[in-house]
């Protein structure tokens, strides 16, 4: 890799980073940093993930609800999302990522613009809240009579053991509607990615699979870890009917519990975000015969491949026409924005610490504008997601983890119906089952950081300065003070879509806008304009 | 005014001791409140003979934020005030947090306040300090001497034990200190050498030796403490006595808890090999 002389050596950035900290939590977090090396077959080095943030490290991670209810089942319409628990958790889980969604007609249920809670009180904790919970799945129902109602957990209601299950399936035997809910307590596993596993797992259990009409369509497939924030679905439906391709149902961006239902029907299960969604991606293999593989819709030529792959699958001469022209209708439009924008960001530098797919898939975006990723990290991946799913053999399943039911499926003794064998997919150049990970995809050189915390990421930007750093909104602000553009990846901020080939030009236009308005760095905060600070500190080595 | 825990395994006759040692504190001519908690809420059946009372969180529940000290809180034997804390049906919702908001309320009333010229309050509490909520009593200074009570019996002296390791969590941060242990006989061999044993090594006293009695009993089926019942059988001496120790007890310490391997060698010495 070529070197620049105005940034430290990469290899001695992770040990500068670490450096403020007690030697055990120094040695712990170096094995969460890495200088990325490739061998000639792909193998990059080990990476820590998926384990436990020290207490007292300001972490950019959420917890198992918010995993649950937040991202996987947040972005679905016509399901009433009932919160169990004090009015906070339902309320700050609300539209944060601003998924959106699109009913068909204006007759068709949308609960998203709603917040439902059972606002449980002290007296619901003592006394329990079972009471109140079924009062409010009645409420719900009589209010809006949906296809479905689910029941998420809070801290509380674990601790004080309130049976959820035992409500909704008394609810739903009442009701005659799927009831169902989810045991994902902020506290369990060590951070959001276990609300994510129990979210797959209870959408496997109640949902998938109730409903096998097969609709229209020749080439049929499920596009899984999709959530529509700002609009990146709509791009990539549209996307896919230009192209003949059928959508069955997405996971969960602008998505109903009816496609949900049907989703078996489907032929293949396209991944975009792995780690938030590959358990039913597996589940559906095993129990239905469909396969996946791994597509990205972040980058123009991350799309393209996305969607060869899907006409590979296919074998259809007529499908693998249409996606072409297509392609290449799509990319010079593209073209034309990247060689406009290109001479300006090109050899600037980005950062990508979020999220457990978004920071490789974004770096994407930067190549084709000739901007350099130097430091990317999940905030809760796990290995896989970083080395490729070739590891998981040797990933040592800790005491957290365990924590997290693992369901044991088996091939459904009627619906089971394979679609292509591991070695007629090997036979059409597609992979299996596989997710390559992150890292083989980077520069040699490049940082690898997991869980990233604030005090780690201060130190990178003022080690690196660089041209933009995308996170999330708990870091957004701290950025910007150190006169470094933000861009959040979670929630766009106002912006979108980035997905597919409109949304690729949207992104190199919002980047080329940032990395050269320059804002944060001309402005003067308050405390540098006065002569004599109002407050000093200075840190001391314990 | 002083604030009194009395913990100890459950079944080991913390009401009953409570009870009988308040009433003797009343006949004393002392001004006594009990707090019950224990969300079956049967604290004061003996002082008020019967389960006359309405609980706290009841009462919170049903009257919303209309509380009147009055609604729960009543008066029994010599003048002795009464409350219960109540909580949920077994199995359900979080008891110890009924306790942590029914004390809180409590406070809010000001049962507590200098104008009711309290002696005593007495904190009745469930079993073993199992979570939080069965802490607060010894937290924040809400109680500051802890009585334990206790037979010997093993279960009932490694209770103590474990309750004693809460004392110490507590102690460390706080007033509250331990007052002595209270032997509720069980008729076990060489039960007072045993619990005696068991005071010094945990740094405390035996304060009393309750003999068992089933006069205990026979005022108990009358919903009454047996000072109430027959206050000149011999039994009611007896709380008469510890009644007088607590109140002229000046031997708080901060206990020092034992292994278990030293506990069971305290048994071996003191009980099971003869």
């Amino acid at each position: 890799m070529t070197t620049d002389n105005s940034r430290p050596d990469p290899a001695k950035t992770n040990d500068l980073l670490v450096e403020a900290y007690p030697p055990k939590l120094a040695k712990k977090r170096a094995g969460q940093m890495v200088v990325n090396r490739k061998t000639p077959d792909g193998v990059v080095p080990e990476i820590k993930a998926n384990i436990r943030t020290t207490p007292g490290i300001i972490s950019q991670r959420g917890c198992c609800y918010a995993g649950c209810k937040g991202v996987v089942l947040g972005p679905t319409r016509d399901i009433v999302n009932i919160t169990h628990g004090p009015i906070g958790c339902g309320f700050y889980s609300w539209l944060t990522r601003r998924n959106q969604t699109r009913p068909e007609s204006p007759e068709d249920a949308n609960f998203m613009t709603y917040c439902f809670s059972t606002d449980m009180q002290d007296e619901n904790i003592v006394f329990g809240g079972e009471k109140k919970l079924r009062a409010a799945i009645q409420e719900a129902y009589d209010l809006f009579h949906p296809k479905a109602i689910a029941v998420f957990a809070t801290c509380p209601v674990g601790l004080i053991g309130d049976d959820i299950h035992n409500v909704t399936r008394e609810m739903k035997e009442k009701l005659g509607i799927n009831v169902f809910a989810f045991s994902c307590e902020g506290y369990k596993g060590v951070s959001q990615s276990a609300g994510h596993h129990i979210a797959n797992n209870q959408l496997f259990k109640h949902v998938i699979g109730r409903d096998d009409t097969v609709g229209p369509g020749k080439f049929r497939v499920n596009l899984l870890g999709e959530y529509n924030i700002g609009g990146d679905a709509f791009l990539l439906e549209d996307l896919f009917e230009r192209c003949g391709i059928t959508l069955v149902a997405t996971f969960s961006g602008n998505s109903t519990i009816g496609k949900f239902e049907n989703a078996h029907t489907a032929d293949l299960n396209c991944v975009m975000c792995h780690r938030s969604i590959n358990y039913v991606a597996d589940m559906i293999e095993k129990k239905f015969g469909i396969p996946w593989f791994k597509v990205n819709f972040i980058g123009a030529e991350a799309s393209a491949k996305s969607l060869r792959k899907i006409a590979a699958y296919f074998q259809d001469e007529e499908l693998a026409a249409r996606v072409e022209k297509t392609i290449a209708e799509e990319l010079a439009a593209v073209k034309k924005v990247q060689d406009e924008i290109r001479p300006r960001c090109e050899g600037k530098t980005a950062m990508l610490f979020v999220g457990g797919s978004r920071a490789h898939h974004y770096q994407e975006l930067f190549t084709e504008i000739g901007m350099k990723t130097i430091a990317a990290g999940y905030e809760f991946a796990h290995r896989d997601d970083y080395e490729g799913r070739r590891v998981l053999p040797t990933i040592k399943v800790d005491a957290d983890s365990r924590n997290i039911e693992e369901l044991v499926v088996e091939p459904d003794p009627v619906k089971y119906q394979p679609r292509l064998t591991w070695e007629e997919l090997s036979a059409r150049g597609l992979p299996h089952n596989d997710y390559e990970g992150m890292m083989p995809e980077m520069d040699e050189g490049a940082l690898v950081i997991d869980d990233i915390s604030e005090h780690e990421m201060e130190r990178l930007l003022e080690l690196h300065k660089p041209a933009v750093f995308c996170a999330g909104i708990k870091e957004k602000y701290g950025i910007q003070k150190h006169g470094i553009p933000c861009k959040q990846l979670h929630s766009y901020d106002y912006g979108g879509p980035y997905a597919g080939f409109q949304g690729a030009v949207n992104f190199y236009r919002e980047i080329d806008r940032m990395v050269h308005a320059r804002v944060w760095a001309l402005m003067t905060p308050p405390w540098q304009t006065v002569s004599k600070p109002l407050l000093n500190a200075e840190w001391v080595r314990a | 005014m002083r604030k009194v825990a009395i913990y100890g395994k459950g079944g080991i006759g913390k009401s009953t001791t409570t009870q009988n040692t308040v009433a003797a504190l009343a006949e004393m001519g002392k001004k006594v409140m009990v707090v019950g908690c224990d969300p079956k809420a049967d604290s004061t059946r003996l002082l008020l003979g019967g389960l006359a009372q309405k609980t706290v969180l009841d009462t919170l529940r049903e009257e919303g934020e209309e509380v009147e000290l009055d609604l729960i809180r009543r008066t029994g034997y010599g003048g002795t005030l009464c409350t219960e804390s109540g909580g949920p049906e077994p199995g359900v919702g979080c008891a110890g947090r009924g306790i942590i908001t029914s004390i809180n309320m409590l406070e809010q009333l000001g049962a507590y306040d200098a104008d009711q010229n309290l002696d005593y309050v007495f904190y009745d509490v469930l079993g073993d300090v199992v979570c939080g909520g069965f802490a607060m009593p010894i937290r924040d200074g809400k109680a500051e001497e802890i009585y334990i009570v206790v037979s010997g019996e093993m279960m009932a002296m490694y209770a103590a034990n474990n309750i004693c390791k809460g004392i110490v969590k507590f102690a460390e941060a706080g007033k509250v200190r331990l007052g002595g242990l209270i032997c509720n006989s069980r008729k076990v061999d060489r039960e007072l050498d045993l619990i005696q044993a068991l005071a010094d090594k945990l740094g405390t006293q035996l304060i009393h030796f309750v003999p068992r009695d089933n006069d205990v009993q026979r005022a108990e089926i009358n919903r009454k403490t047996v000072i109430d019942w027959n206050p000149a059988c011999p039994q009611a001496d007896e709380y008469r006595k510890l009644s007088k120790a607590i109140d002229g007890n000046t031997n708080f310490v901060i206990p020092k808890p034992l292994k278990i391997e030293e506990l069971e060698a305290l048994l071996l010495e003191h009980g099971l090999l003869n």
